[in-house]
């Protein structure tokens, strides 16, 4: 425990606080937003690295790993999604190996990272970008936007119109209202489900693992280890959930009902 | 939950992210895997193309030699039957000249036997002549009994 002078609750609670610059709504957790460019940054920029040496022959192990990624995605999608989209399967793709890279900062020991921080002067430091509602809403809100985005270019600002008023129930006119009520009820719970999800998850894991670091010392691996491996199957977990709600989302936008 | 501006910080890395991936990342590797899928299925064609191919060059070769086979005993047994017709043909030839050589020794001892015998019979007629003659000197008339030496010589 890296907690000198620090009660329990104050240790948490600094764990659990963001880097903040700014007041009221426009300040930024500079944390999230540094950590998680840096990680886009090393992630996209290997895949990138992997494709400039992309061959069609025997592909290396770096080439091969991010195929076996690739191909897992492009299969989602072509199960799930039947049009035709420039944008739906690098999106899903995107969606998949940032929100992965993003997840795993989680299993760095919590108290690594701070720590390092603090030598260099910095005062709270929350390494992992996907226990930070601001991430997670940034692209739950994103892929809402994409939803609408590609309901209108689909379907044309009446179909998409017709579908609004006239399902799930149908044409009747009384039925008009209710249909609109759980259309609304239906699109907002979209972006707030798949942000909280993925929220949630990571932030309770990350919990559970500011508490490990409160045990002693040589307790900590009984309950660390177990976690961590069970958490490497959430970070996975989570990340391929909401690429897979994403795409279904995209599909339904471009199909009617 | 403070909900502030890094939201829209995180949504434009977000945008970037998106656009890089689907200019850069995305293209070049799919393009990658579906030619790999593409040659390792024409490979596959190939190879299986190829055992078709095996497999109709055996069945055919079996067959030429199968032939081969029929057509070497056909040569052995008309051989073998073409033998026996030249054996039997100049069996037969042998036989034949054999006869003929027989026949014409035949022919030939039969001549000398009826030459000698000519031979013989105008000598002895020649004799009988001469012992007639002397036997009875002058008397006999060499032109009447010409007659009857002749009969005696044909009875000899």
């Amino acid at each position: 425990m890296s907690t000198e002078g620090l009660t329990t609750t104050e240790y948490i609670q600094h764990h659990l606080t963001n880097l903040h610059a700014g007041e009221g709504f426009w300040s930024l957790h500079l944390d999230t937003i540094f950590v998680s460019l840096v990680i886009g940054l090393i992630v996209f920029g290997t895949m990138w690295l992997a494709t400039r040496k992309a061959t069609a022959g025997v592909p290396g192990n770096l080439q091969n790993f991010i195929e076996m990624v690739v191909g897992m995605v492009d299969a989602q999608v072509k199960d799930t999604f039947h049009g035709k989209s420039e944008l739906i399967a690098p999106l899903a793709l995107t969606i998949f190996v940032w929100i992965f890279a993003m997840n795993a900062m989680d299993v760095i020991p919590v108290d690594l990272l701070p720590l390092v921080a603090s030598w260099m002067g910095i005062s709270h430091l929350k390494i992992v970008p996907s226990t930070d509602l601001n991430a997670t809403f940034a692209m739950s809100i994103s892929v809402f936007f994409l939803i609408y985005f590609y309901s209108f270019k689909v379907k044309g600002f009446v179909g998409f119109g017709k579908e609004i008023l006239f399902s799930p129930f149908g044409k009747f006119p009384l039925l008009i209202p209710v249909n609109i009520l759980f259309r609304i009820v239906e699109d907002i719970a979209k972006p707030i489900s798949l942000a909280l999800r993925l929220f949630g998850n990571m932030y309770a894991g990350e919990m559970v693992f500011i508490l490990i670091a409160l045990l002693p010392w040589y307790l900590q691996w009984m309950l660390g280890a177990p976690w961590a491996i069970f958490h490497l199957l959430i970070i996975t977990l989570q990340a391929f959930v909401f690429m897979m709600l994403t795409i279904v989302y995209l599909s339904m936008a471009h199909e009617s009902h | 939950m403070n909900i502030n501006a890094t939201l829209l910080g995180q949504a434009i890395t977000f945008a970037i992210l998106i656009w890089f991936t689907m200019k850069f990342v995305w293209p070049p590797l799919l393009q990658a895997m579906e030619e790999r899928a593409k040659t390792i299925a024409d490979g596959l064609a190939a190879a299986e193309r190829g055992k078709h191919d095996l497999e109709l060059a055996a069945k055919r070769s079996a067959e030429i030699i199968h032939q081969a086979k029929e057509k070497a005993g056909e040569i052995i047994v008309s051989g073998e039957k073409r033998a026996s017709e030249i054996i039997e043909e100049a069996k037969a030839n042998a036989k034949a000249e054999g006869d003929r050589i027989l026949a014409g020794a035949k022919a030939e001892i039969d001549q000398e036997v009826f030459r000698a015998k000519e031979q013989l019979r105008t000598q002895v007629s020649a004799v009988a002549l001469a012992g007639a003659g002397k036997i009875l000197g002058r008397e006999i008339d060499a032109k009447a009994h010409n007659d009857l030496l002749d009969k005696l010589v044909a009875e000899i």
